[in-house]
């Protein structure tokens, strides 16, 4: 079945709605036939990753569009940029890419788009409800908008997700389809030490195991307590979307689409079902930590942003306490979290404690926001993914709690007892 | 998918089998500027995928990966097509804007499981 556009569709493609939206239209169609989608449909909102710059070209495309006179139809929510727009400082690179980052993140506001410059819009007041068709992209915002909103989101890009903003329109394919949403391979947990599942730190680890083996395949978690917090969901989606190319999990009780295992399955028999054991997980958990020595440079947390629940669990860890001289702490949030950690007084807590809150941005973009070269430690196994690559460092991860530990003594400071047999 | 290949992103290419062990996240994975594998988690990093008629199951990870993609397009590093076993509009993007943007052509092509299992690094294919 070849595409079939609406009038409305026809009208924007045909340059009725002016150059700009022509432009965006073409590609959003182009996405469209290339997925074999028989239509396009409509999104009630937008996640843009387009606004972190990447290079001349990104900015070229952003340019064109706004010089076309194009602007988004939806409501429309912002990425990360390069930059801490509201502490400029903290950005210690070549102050000419710094340029080019602030005129595409001005651009995308052109554009229309609200500058929340988060990664976790799911932290926004204003959130996709179940069933509600999004344009988002963001690998971890993706998984979370599917897996634990019920929202529908294919994995996008850049470039469609602001296509997608300004036409208010997205090829009806992916994640978007009933029967696609269905798990295919099946990791069942009940094996683990009944610790280890009550802990927030199975969940990065258990996530970058889950994305490596399923690869592309929409798995379904089985045999955690069921009514798992939204920040465990994130820091296992998260995960997932790095070590492997998810758009989507469920977790039996704890995800809307997962109410029982049979459901999550759709009726249907898995491909294949993997029992976990604590011994792969330990094999992971190795993976992502290349460090070898205990010295510590930097230790980084909020990958994706933190969220309130996170600080709650942090900010007494750290309150009355002292980060060590030769440790960079760094806490990575969303602007709508951090004016609230002002009111709380919280962000007074940290701060005293010798911990730098970064808005904006995450520090596993560039070497210029990260703290400094020397060996890191973080609670995210997205940031211990990609930091070896994007920063060049050493990393360790490790529990929330370990790591504020860490960073009190200066050096690696880990508690096996979670991980070890019986 | 009913008929191989699907051409995500039409156009001709010819050049050397590139065919990676594993599913590669262009960001955080590939150098644009010297068409590099970054990713140090990677099997093959340190090779180029310059010019390459670049084999792999799917992509992974990034969102960012369709914007890594268009920037090694215009810088001249990028492969000189991408052949896939799964359809992933992440990696099919950064080709669609290079042919609005530079009118540049990289074919993005999906094949069956078979098909692809038959390209080895080395060989010359032609699309």
């Amino acid at each position: 079945m070849p595409l079939h556009l609406t009038a409305e569709d026809q009208q924007l493609l045909d340059g009725g709605s002016g150059p700009g939206a022509q432009m965006a239209m073409r590609i959003v169609v182009r996405l469209a036939e290339a997925l074999e989608a028989e239509q396009l449909l409509t999104i009630s909102g937008a996640h843009v990753d387009s606004c972190l710059y990447h290079g001349p070209s990104t900015l070229a495309f952003a340019e064109r569009l706004l010089a076309l006179g194009a602007s988004v139809k939806v409501p429309t929510t912002l990425n990360v940029s390069s930059l801490d727009l509201l502490h400029p400082d903290l950005f210690t690179g070549d102050p000419k890419e710094a340029e080019q980052s602030r005129l595409l993140t001005e651009c995308y506001k052109g554009l229309g788009g609200q500058p929340t410059w988060t990664c976790a819009p799911y932290q926004l007041n204003e959130r996709p409800g179940f069933g509600q068709h999004v344009a988002w992209a963001e690998s971890n915002a993706i998984v979370f908008a599917n897996s634990v909103l019920g929202a529908r989101t294919d994995r996008y890009g850049d470039f469609i997700d602001i296509c997608a903003a300004i036409t208010g329109r997205a090829p009806a394919a992916g994640l978007h389809l009933q029967e696609n949403r269905r798990a295919r391979r099946v990791f069942d947990v009940s094996g683990l030490p009944s610790a280890l599942l009550d802990s927030d730190w199975l969940f990065p680890v258990l996530g970058a195991l889950v994305g490596a083996t399923t690869g592309v395949q929409v798995p379904v978690v089985t045999g955690v307590p069921g009514g798992q917090p939204e920040h465990r969901l994130k820091s296992l989606g998260a995960a997932a979307a790095s070590s492997g190319g998810i758009g989507m999990f469920h977790m039996v009780g704890s995800t809307p689409e997962a109410p029982t295992l049979s459901e999550a399955l759709g009726g249907v028999d898995p491909l294949e079902v993997t029992q976990v054991s604590l011994a792969d997980l330990n094999e992971t958990r190795a993976s992502l930590s290349t460090a070898t020595g205990l010295s510590l440079g930097s230790v980084c947390l909020g990958t994706p942003h933190y969220s309130l629940d996170e600080f709650a669990v942090l900010v007494p860890l750290l309150s009355g306490r002292q980060v060590h001289p030769s440790v960079n702490f760094l806490v990575s949030t969303g602007r709508g979290i951090y004016h609230e950690l002002q009111l709380r007084g919280w962000l007074g807590t940290l701060e005293a404690a010798g911990v730098t809150v970064v808005v904006d941005t995450c520090t596993y973009l560039s070497p210029a926001l990260s703290g400094g070269t020397g060996p890191a430690m973080t609670d995210s196994a997205k940031w211990a993914y990609y930091a070896p690559s994007n920063l060049g460092v050493e990393v360790t991860l490790a529990s929330t709690a370990e790591c504020v530990n860490s960073a009190i003594n200066g050096v690696v400071t880990v508690d096996e007892s979670l991980w070890a047999n019986g | 998918m009913a008929d191989f290949p699907h051409f995500l992103c039409p156009g001709q290419a010819e050049g050397l089998v590139l065919r990676l062990d594993e599913p590669l996240s262009l960001w955080g994975g590939l150098d644009a500027a010297t068409g590099r594998i970054i990713d140090q988690h990677h099997p093959q990093v340190g090779m180029s995928i310059s010019g390459t008629m670049l084999v792999m199951p799917s992509g992974r990870g990034s969102s960012s990966a369709s914007a890594v993609l268009l920037e090694a397009i215009r810088c001249g590093t990028a492969p000189a097509a991408i052949i896939m076993e799964h359809p992933d509009a992440i990696v099919a993007l950064g080709a669609i804007v290079a042919a609005e943007l530079y009118d540049v052509t990289l074919p993005v092509v999906v094949v069956s499981p078979q098909t692809l299992a038959t390209y080895i690094t080395g060989d010359s294919l032609s699309l």
